[in-house]
């Protein structure tokens, strides 16, 4: 099961959502945001996506990843919008019979969701600059989060 | 013909538009979109040139031919997770 949403995420719920008597094992990746990139400081975060594609690609590593190992339970969930330090962008919950699968699964989720989904974010620097991140591109100029450039 | 291009993230904030009309021949490819799209504007060339492009939700390569009706969305690398 995959979700967008511009909600803060609640794990509670999602736990809930993945539990099952045929489940050993649960996992629950959160990504959260963190205050400092090297010697930058975040002072927030906004998420953007491509909705109607990125739901699609959620949905087909949900499928590659029941494909490769035993998975009961997976809720994805990515968070659109604009989150505060310490808030979740993603939560990833497996359940499986078994603990290797869980872990094993998850970590693979999240790091194909980071490669291939739709999704973009834009730093918000404690400096007044905002910049969106685009991995491997040229850098691209910070500019003042009011969008005015100099 | 004219295509429909959906922008994202650095790329619609530079132009300023989510969406961007090009002109191209019948049958243009993914790399023929690209070049139009740099050639429209070079500000954006250096992650143009890192962009994917999607057709009706697809990742597409660069020989992909496109269609006035596709969904197409220019996918600048993605930070998402």
């Amino acid at each position: 099961m995959v979700e967008l949403t511009r909600d803060p995420i609640d794990t509670g719920e999602l736990l809930t959502r993945v539990a099952s008597y045929q489940a050993g094992a649960v996992v629950l990746f959160l990504g959260t945001t963190r205050q400092f990139t090297g010697s930058r400081r975040t002072e927030s975060l906004d998420y953007e996506c491509y909705e109607e594609m990125a739901v699609d690609k959620l949905n087909e590593l949900e499928g590659e990843a029941r494909r490769r190992w035993p998975i009961v339970h997976c809720v994805m969930v990515h968070r659109l919008g604009h989150l505060q330090l310490g808030e979740a962008s993603i939560a990833i919950a497996v359940s499986s019979p078994h603990r290797q699968a869980a872990f094993e699964s998850a970590n693979w989720l999240i790091d194909t969701v980071k490669q291939v989904v739709p999704i973009w974010k834009k730093e918000n620097w404690a400096d007044g600059t905002s910049q969106w991140v685009h991995p491997g591109a040229a850098e691209t100029p910070p500019k003042p989060a009011d969008g005015h450039v100099p | 013909m004219t295509v429909q291009v959906k922008m994202f993230a650095a790329a619609k904030d530079e132009i300023g538009q989510t969406v961007v009309a090009i002109e191209l021949p019948e049958g243009a490819t993914v790399a023929q979109l690209r070049q139009a799209l740099i050639d429209r504007f070079p500000s954006l060339g250096p992650l143009l040139q890192r962009a994917m492009f999607a057709v009706d939700r697809c990742y597409a390569d660069e020989a992909a031919r496109l269609g006035p009706d596709d969904e197409i969305a220019c996918i600048p690398p993605v930070s998402g997770g």
